[in-house]
């Protein structure tokens, strides 16, 4: 079994909005895949489904192993403990300094205080943000603040990094630093990447696996993949 | 070690949320404080009533006299047929000397009246002190002793005291109910103070939920803050009941209005009256707390 699997996936919003048709989707460990698409495709469902925000209406998604659509609402965090999650609109806590946001994260493990701080350190300074610990959310800039919620991800050595539309809100050039920062997480950890955008520049220039949703369906699965007028 | 140390962190953590959130705690706090003054004012009402309507029924005995020409064979019968009775409790044999004699004992006066009479002439009747197991039926009961043969008149405490027996256990059945419906309204209203505290860390939760903390972990510190506030929130109810119950003693002189109703000695109640409150106030703060975070764990 591959590490991410789609089968027959079909899901209904309670407002009636059908988001997802029929997707069927394999992923395997240490992959850089983009799921682009336009606003209202679904491409924010699947990745909703992969940390089980939302459940499937049918079909049945697997994350290392792990049923998502039999998991109950108690049991969330055992899948959760496997993904880094990545938004767009970062979601730090304004009253934590950069050093709590990220220690924030692994405080779930009990861990003793020195391992704590060795492994923050670590994810911080793959980030590149190793002088800027003792500073708040408000006082860094959108791509710093983005890089902190990147290493708040990495920092319990996830399997899956799931990036919801990480550059969003970044102009082109953090955009670009921000994409090298989850690529050297891809090549140097071997973190699978999951990353909904729909960022043209990036998706053409980074060269990796594409999956181009629309009206809820997979209408292209490439690799090296542009991001194609065509195709949407 | 690992439990402990979410443990502890949890708790220092539930300490700071306490003050991080001060005027919403203090709102909360106040709220179970005035709660738990009226229920350890319950607590006084109801244990009180209970004393004396306790010491009330002990003394409730219901009189038997005997006709005069009465044997002892008789006596024999009549005591055992009262004793089969189902309300009766026990049952004391009072001859006509004895009641001569402690009414001898009482006064000069009667000692001089009844010096005159002998065993063979005594003017007194025998007669049975009959005490019952349920008060409310002592009316009842007493009618059954009257159709026995050879009873001559029976006597119980008829009217007032029974009267007011029954106004102290309806006083006892509303402040029960009053305390357990304060007890609940406090706990939901405990429970919507602490869900506005956590709105504002609504955020908080749902990136604890995010980053993998299962909801025990997430819950732990809002249970402790309730606990934290529960606690906090029965000092002064405490102090309240310890000395006030105290002076009010001392400045009645332990009891109302008259003899008969007697208050109970302070050093007796008072410690199960603050544990009460203490305890009261965790568990309404805790469930309060617990009921709050439910809603946030679904993200």
């Amino acid at each position: 079994m591959q590490l991410i699997e789609f089968r027959n996936v079909y899901k209904r919003y309670p407002n009636g909005v059908s988001a997802l048709c029929d997707v069927n989707l394999e992923i395997s460990k240490g992959e850089f895949v983009f799921i682009i698409g336009e606003t209202a495709s679904g491409k924010s469902t699947i990745i909703k489904l992969l940390y089980r925000q939302e459940r499937p209406t049918s079909g049945e998604v697997y994350v290392g192993g792990i049923n998502v659509a039999r998991l109950r609402n108690g049991k969330v965090y055992k899948l959760r403990r496997k993904l880094g999650i990545v938004f767009q609109d970062y979601k730090l806590l304004p009253k934590m300094t950069v050093y709590e946001n990220v220690a924030f994260a692994l405080e779930i493990y009990g861990l003793k205080k020195n391992e704590v701080r060795k492994r923050t350190l670590t994810a911080l300074e793959l980030v590149g943000l190793k002088d800027k610990i003792r500073s708040f959310p408000d006082e860094l800039s959108g791509g710093e603040q983005q890089r902190v919620s990147i290493a708040r991800a990495i920092v319990n050595d996830p399997k899956v990094l799931i990036c919801d539309e990480p550059t969003g809100n970044l102009d082109p050039k953090t955009s670009m630093e921000i994409m090298k920062v989850i690529e050297s997480i891809n090549n140097n950890l071997g973190t699978t990447i999951i990353m909904a955008t729909h960022d043209e520049k990036i998706v053409n220039k980074m060269k990796k696996r594409v999956v181009v949703i629309e009206k809820g369906l997979v209408v292209s699965d490439t690799m090296k993949g542009k991001y194609k007028n065509e195709a949407i | 070690m690992k439990p402990f140390r979410i443990l502890k962190s949890n708790f220092i953590e539930s300490f700071k949320g306490v003050f991080r959130n001060f005027s919403l705690s203090i709102a909360s706090i106040i709220c179970i404080t005035i709660t738990l003054i009226l229920v350890g004012l319950s607590m006084f009402i109801t244990l009180n009533v209970n004393n004396f309507t306790a010491e009330i029924e002990k003394d409730m005995t219901i009189v038997v006299f005997l006709e005069r020409k009465v044997t002892d064979e008789e006596i024999d019968k009549i005591k055992e047929k009262i004793e089969n009775l189902d309300n009766v409790k026990s049952i004391a044999f009072n001859s006509k000397e004895d009641v001569k004699a402690s009414m001898e004992k009482e006064s000069d006066v009667f000692k001089t009246i009844l010096s005159e009479y002998d065993e063979s002439n005594n003017p007194l009747q025998d007669s049975f002190l009959v005490k019952v197991v349920d008060i409310n039926n002592i009316g009842n009961t007493a009618s059954e002793i009257e159709q026995i043969e050879k009873v001559s008149l029976v006597k119980y405490g008829e009217g007032s005291v029974e009267e007011l027996v029954k106004i102290f256990d309806l006083v006892k059945k509303i402040t029960y109910i009053a305390v357990i419906a304060l007890v609940v309204v406090t706990a939901f209203l405990i429970s919507n103070t602490i869900k506005i505290t956590i709105q504002s860390r609504k955020r908080e939760i749902e990136i604890r939920r995010l980053v993998g903390a299962s909801n025990a972990f997430i819950r732990q510190p809002f249970f402790f803050e309730g606990i934290i506030i529960g606690f906090l929130g029965s000092i002064i109810p405490v102090c309240l009941c310890c000395f006030g119950y105290d002076y009010m003693y001392k400045r009645l002189g332990g009891k109302v209005f008259t003899d008969i109703i007697k208050l109970i000695k302070p050093s007796s109640i008072i410690y199960i009256v603050m544990v009460s409150l203490v305890v009261i106030g965790i568990v309404v703060g805790a469930f309060g707390s617990f009921r709050a975070v439910r809603k946030y764990l679904k993200v």
